[in-house]
């Protein structure tokens, strides 16, 4: 039997028409929209390569099945800059060199990024490996990964604080 | 995977009756199910899609005092509720211990309460699991069973249970919300999962059908909020289940303890609670020669199911340090390591 979604990827409404149940978030934006930045690590949601952006909160896209899921608005590693313009949380993963083979960095990037908006971990870089232990990384790039999410967390709060003044 | 039918039932009702088909099983989050069914361990033919039903996602305070939790509401909300962390900041702590926040995001109420065991022969389909396969023998027994379990366990079957919320929930009396084809019932979570004895494939009360709506803390659950902690020892730092856990909530009256609760993770099937412990501790006062007392009466019981006999004198130190925490005022906010014995928390004293 065949099932019809409508899902919101990265801003624009995309619709499926799903011939297998067992079809995830994972696989449906690689294979069907070719969305390769989001990775396939474990594939069984201990590794956090492919955590995107479901409504707003980052979940592991391996264990979601994507008929579970219409209707959501999804964003995924593509969905982030303003065209040549990073997100600031990949640029500040450049400038703190937060990768080595870069496999897992868009799954800790878009952690990071829903990590700030969970805004529970602050700049304490104690909170924030504890808030971003779901993404492993083999390189053991961890170093750089918290200065890279501290640093685009105190840019992040500097904008906030010039719009509120 | 085996192939499977896709339903999503509209209203409760519908759900019960098509969770109640053989071969049927209920998908929330699907974080623990998903796993599973990959891994080719679940095999269901059709699941039941229970997210989208309407009226099980709120957090709602009762006339009397209770707190009802819809078993949709997702682990992160949960834990993450100012009012809720308030109340019963034990709870909060044991959801903010477990698994990532990306798992924390999706994964719900009611599937945390049914979530399976992480043993590794239950998870190897090529190893004989009783729990699995009913009769097939367990590979667990000689095998690698340093962090099974210490009570409770029967020869055929040393799995235990991975739940760190059920820790203080069964601690404070926790109630679970069902439906199922006879209507709605509740049971005492403690009464919710079943020992292995001689049929470790039956892991809960519930029958084909019954779902799991709401869970329910009682009135005096919340008078606990002044002393409670939840205490995790795992063997990394953050991201890993529990090998020994306690939860203690204590209310202190004039410098006794009026009343004590205390519950253990990772040691059985099922949260254990443990009741001669707290029998020991009510009207005395908050000393570390009572904690002892109380940790040894937890742990008389238990005995090891292999290599795991470290386990039973972690379980008292914990059980010592969890009450010491306790009786120190709970901090306003939860330490950047949620539950670690590791983390830098005014109160701690070494068992």
């Amino acid at each position: 039997m065949n099932h019809s979604i409508s899902l919101t990827v990265n801003g624009a409404r995309r619709d499926f028409v799903l011939d297998d149940p067992r079809v995830t978030l994972l696989d449906l934006l690689r294979e069907r929209l070719h969305l390769t930045g989001t990775k396939k690590g474990c594939d069984r949601g201990q590794c956090g390569a492919c955590t995107i952006l479901v409504d707003g909160r980052r979940i592991n896209s391996c264990l979601a099945l994507a008929i579970s899921h219409g209707g959501a608005d999804i964003v995924t590693i593509e969905g982030v800059a303003r065209g040549d313009q990073l997100h600031p949380v990949q640029a500040a993963f450049i400038a703190h060199d937060g990768f080595q083979c870069g496999f897992c960095t868009p799954g800790q990037i878009m952690s990071a990024i829903g990590m700030m908006s969970e805004a529970q971990a602050g700049n304490d870089p104690e909170r924030i490996r504890e808030c971003m232990s779901g993404n492993l990384c083999r390189c053991g790039a961890y170093a750089g990964i918290v200065d890279a999410v501290l640093d685009a967390q105190g840019q992040m709060d500097e904008t906030n604080q010039r719009r509120s003044a | 995977m085996k192939p499977f039918d896709y339903v999503r039932p509209a209203t409760v009702t519908e759900a019960v009756a098509a969770g109640a088909h053989p071969g049927a099983v209920y998908l929330a989050a699907g974080t623990n199910l998903l796993d599973l069914m990959k891994g080719n361990i679940s095999r269901p033919d059709r699941l039941v899609d229970v997210t989208h039903l309407e009226g099980l996602d709120g957090i709602e305070r009762l006339a009397d005092g209770s707190l009802r939790i819809g078993a949709l509401v997702s682990n992160a909300d949960l834990a993450h509720d100012a009012g809720f962390a308030r109340s019963y900041p034990a709870v909060a702590e044991a959801l903010l211990s477990g698994a990532s926040a990306q798992l924390r995001n999706a994964a719900t109420v009611g599937g945390n309460l049914l979530q399976r065991t992480r043993c590794a022969y239950f998870y190897d389909t090529a190893s004989r699991c009783n729990k699995r396969d009913a009769g097939s023998g367990c590979d667990a027994r000689d095998g690698e069973n340093r962090g099974h379990a210490v009570l409770g366990w029967s020869e055929n079957c040393i799995a235990t249970h991975p739940s760190d919320f059920c820790v203080p929930l069964v601690a404070l009396d926790a109630i679970v919300e069902i439906e199922g084809s006879n209507g709605r019932r509740e049971i005492a979570l403690e009464a919710l999962h079943r020992l292995p004895g001689d049929a470790p494939e039956r892991e809960s009360a519930l029958e084909p059908g019954d779902l799991i709506v709401a869970v329910r803390l009682p009135p005096v659950a919340s008078g606990f909020a002044a002393h409670a902690r939840y205490l995790k020892v795992r063997e990394r730092t953050s991201y890993a289940f529990a090998m020994v856990s306690a939860a203690a909530a204590l209310r202190i009256e004039s410098g006794k303890i009026a009343e004590a609760r205390l519950a253990l993770g990772g040691v059985a099937a099922k949260p254990w609670r443990a009741r001669a412990a707290e029998d020991v501790l009510k009207g005395v006062a908050p000393t570390a020669d009572a904690f002892q007392e109380a940790a040894w009466r937890a742990l008389t019981d238990a005995k090891p199911s292999g290599d795991n006999a470290f386990k039973i004198e972690l379980a008292r130190r914990i059980v010592v340090r969890a009450l010491t925490l306790a009786t120190a005022v709970t901090p306003a906010r939860l330490p950047a390591l949620p539950a670690s014995p590791f983390a830098s928390t005014s109160g701690a004293i070494h068992a």
